[in-house]
């Protein structure tokens, strides 16, 4: 594919009234419904949320790996001139790697074990790229070395057991970066690895898009990592977006119940511990049999009559939520108030 | 922590390797994972340790060589003021009961196949409740733990991560023990749901007056629970602390190097703040680095470092590090550290002198 310049202020990938659902033995799972969101060049956008809530299932549909006999799609995904969620397999190959590059939350299991991770490398830029292999695993040793991997000239040759968590990470980001995508796709790319080690993936992923110029889904639950990494964020309860803004505004100025709930319940270790750590009461709803209207309302302290019904995602300036308490109800409300993150909410009830 | 409490369990001078073995018919030892390397630790009666450290550090063969799950190769191990450390099956079964533990993952410490009553149930028949007293004690303990007493004939997968979790606690809970050993209790669930079970664990805790041993790879979660917070790395410990302190006053460099990898969820003070980004991974535990295990990733380090092993030298509030160079405390703090005889037996003798302590004065 050739990747032409998008005008500029044209978003890269637009994504406009997603739905996924899965056929199961215990019903429809409607695992992503009615999602929508842009992303331009050079922009890290954050998908927040907990188990289930859809953020997973988005950015692998995306890539179109959550296709199966049992998947039902609505909605479109235009990246650039494509069409994604329709788009055939010959299509998506092209785009995959190429276009759009994904790195997964379990750096031990998604690199083949029985292959050396150099040739892992370079069968993906051969697929893209008609390189000759002496060129294709220069271009891999270039690409370990960007990352951080000591010694690459010789760590081409290893096999992933012969990696540690961080640096098998290191050789997901090399393969997700080896032809130059506009979009990289991290799904929960530092959950499975120590805080040290974190701290220098982060690191390298800033630092990569600034260099490329790419623009970044980071798909994860941490809030301490968005706060450090993320452009926009886009919170996500229960396979809806409940609440989407820009860094700031969401942690500052956040304006739906369970953004506040989940802001409220981050712990710090720049302040002084709480007596009691807040927690959202309740649990998330099963995906199967999903509270009528806004899916919050069972745990959410300020339901009233309206919220049987779905309230609709709105507001201006690009910082968007969905919830029918007026501007002027959240703000005497909210118990989350600038500069009082992870503390300022009530210790709930903790019944589930 | 109160001063006529005698410690609940110990460990002394404790040393758990591994041996890597080759060979065909006979098995050479060829080298030693050196997994807990003179380890010395009290723990009184109703105090939460929480026991800090990155993947590979020994903390979780530390707490299982304190259950007797694992040998140790050295050192010993009491508790309850008995020497456990060679005692046999028959000799720890009815310390078993008042020793349990909860796991990391509660998709797998949990056997599909039973039901729930069954789960919580078998520890109390097999240190011999009358079965017809079991139920009950199962509805009770579901009460205890925020379950419904109802749901003692679901099987686990009828459960959340949170719920399995509280199944978990309830099963440790049955045989009222003095000492639990919780390893990662809830870095499998979701943040929200971590919350609820670390505030039920501090209920319990009152309510029993339960010991806990907390594991946990990151600092953020164990300061809600824990009185007092050893940092391990690489088989040894670097620095054990009164709770609270740890977070205000780090000494050692490694303990600072955990705190600022933490990122901290405020976006504002996230960009005033100065990141430290420690470089490199820990060694290799098969041969660790001669001199102080830290160095190769220290900032600090200098040449003391890369010879001589720092003892744990004792500041105020009983607060120990074993670090040449510390961090954060007085030049008076520093020439009133004493030696403390919990430190390993082959470390030097040289307590930091303030010389030796460069940096530590601009940083008090």
């Amino acid at each position: 594919m050739s990747a032409q310049a998008p005008e500029p202020g044209a978003p890269l990938l637009a994504v406009e009234d997603l739905e996924v659902a899965f056929g199961t033995e215990g019903g429809v799972v409607q695992a992503v419904d009615g999602v929508s969101f842009e992303l331009k060049a050079g922009e890290v956008l954050a998908i927040v949320g907990e188990s289930g809530s859809g953020k997973s299932v988005t950015a692998m549909t995306l890539m179109g790996l959550t296709r199966s006999p049992n998947a039902r799609f609505g909605g479109r995904a235009h990246y650039r001139d494509t069409e994604l969620i329709e788009a055939s397999e010959n299509t998506l190959r092209e785009v995959r790697g190429a276009e759009i590059a994904m790195i997964f939350q379990d750096p031990m299991t998604s690199l083949n074990p029985v292959h050396k991770v150099g040739d892992q490398i370079v069968e993906q830029i051969q697929e893209h790229e008609a390189l000759p292999d002496q060129q294709a695993r220069e271009r891999v040793v270039e690409l370990l070395e960007k990352v951080g991997i000591p010694r690459a000239r010789q760590r081409v040759d290893n096999y992933p057991f012969e990696f540690s968590g961080g640096m098998r990470q290191r050789v997901m980001i090399a393969l997700a970066l080896s032809c130059n995508p506009s979009i990289l796709i991290a799904d929960e790319p530092t959950t499975a690895l120590d805080v040290t080690i974190q701290a220098q993936i982060l690191e390298r992923i800033r630092e990569l898009r600034d260099e490329t110029g790419a623009a970044v889904i980071l798909v994860t639950h941490d809030l301490g990592v968005v706060a450090d990494i993320a452009d926009r964020i886009a919170v996500m309860y229960a396979g809806r977006i409940v609440e989407e803004g820009t860094l700031d505004e969401i942690f500052y100025d956040p304006q739906h119940p369970y953004t506040w709930g989940l802001l409220g319940s981050i712990t710090r270790v720049d302040r002084p511990r709480p007596e009691r750590l807040p927690a959202i009461a309740g649990l998330p709803p099963s995906l199967a049999d999903r509270p009528v209207g806004c899916h919050f309302r069972p745990r959410c302290p300020h339901e009233f009559s309206n919220c049987t019904e779905v309230p609709a995602l709105t507001g201006d300036n690009g910082h968007r939520d969905r919830c029918w308490l007026s501007a002027q109800q959240k703000r005497e409300l909210r118990e989350v108030r600038p500069g009082e993150i992870g503390l300022g909410a009530k210790a709930g009830a903790e019944a589930e | 922590m109160s001063a006529d409490s005698a410690p609940l369990f110990g460990v002394d001078h404790l040393k758990v390797y591994f041996p890597i073995k080759k060979g065909l018919f006979i098995d050479r030892e060829v080298a030693r994972v050196h997994a807990v390397n003179d380890v010395t630790l009290n723990v009184d009666e109703g105090e939460t340790l929480g026991l800090v450290g990155e993947s590979g550090c020994g903390k979780t063969t530390l707490s299982r060589a304190i259950m007797r799950l694992v040998d140790a190769t050295e050192g010993s191990i009491s508790f309850r003021g008995s020497d456990i450390t060679g005692a046999g099956r028959r000799e720890m079964e009815p310390l078993r009961r008042e020793m349990q533990m909860v796991f990391q993952d509660p998709f797998a410490s949990l056997n599909p196949r039973k039901r729930i009553v069954q789960i919580i149930g078998q520890p109390l028949r097999l240190h011999g409740t009358e079965r017809d007293r079991v139920e009950d004690r199962v509805k009770e303990l579901l009460g205890l733990v925020g379950l419904h007493p109802e749901h003692l004939n679901r099987f686990p997968h009828e459960f959340s991560g949170g719920q399995r979790q509280r199944i978990g606690v309830a099963r440790a809970l049955a045989l009222e023990p003095r000492l639990i050993v919780l390893d990662e209790p809830v870095s499998a669930l979701d943040v929200s749901v971590q919350a609820q079970i670390i505030n039920l664990l501090d209920d319990l805790q009152d309510e029993f007056r339960l010991t806990y041993l907390f594991v946990a790879h990151d600092l953020s979660v164990v300061r809600h629970v824990s009185d007092r917070i050893a940092v391990m790395y690489l088989g040894k410990l670097m620095e054990v602390s009164p709770a609270e302190e740890l977070y205000t006053k780090p000494i050692h460099p490694y303990t600072s190097a955990l705190l600022a990898a933490i990122p901290i969820p405020d976006p504002e003070e996230n960009r005033r703040r100065e990141r430290i980004v420690v470089s490199g991974e820990p060694p290799n535990p098969i041969e660790p680095p001669p001199g102080c295990v830290f160095h190769p990733r220290c900032p600090r380090a200098t040449d003391i470092c890369r010879r001589v092993e720092p003892p744990l030298a004792r500041y105020p509030n009983g607060h120990l590090a074993a670090c040449h160079h510390p961090l954060g405390v007085s030049a008076e703090e520093i020439a009133a550290a004493v030696r403390d005889e919990s430190s390993p037996l082959d470390c030097g003798d040289e307590l930091p002198s303030q010389s030796g302590s460069n940096g530590s004065r601009e940083l008090a």
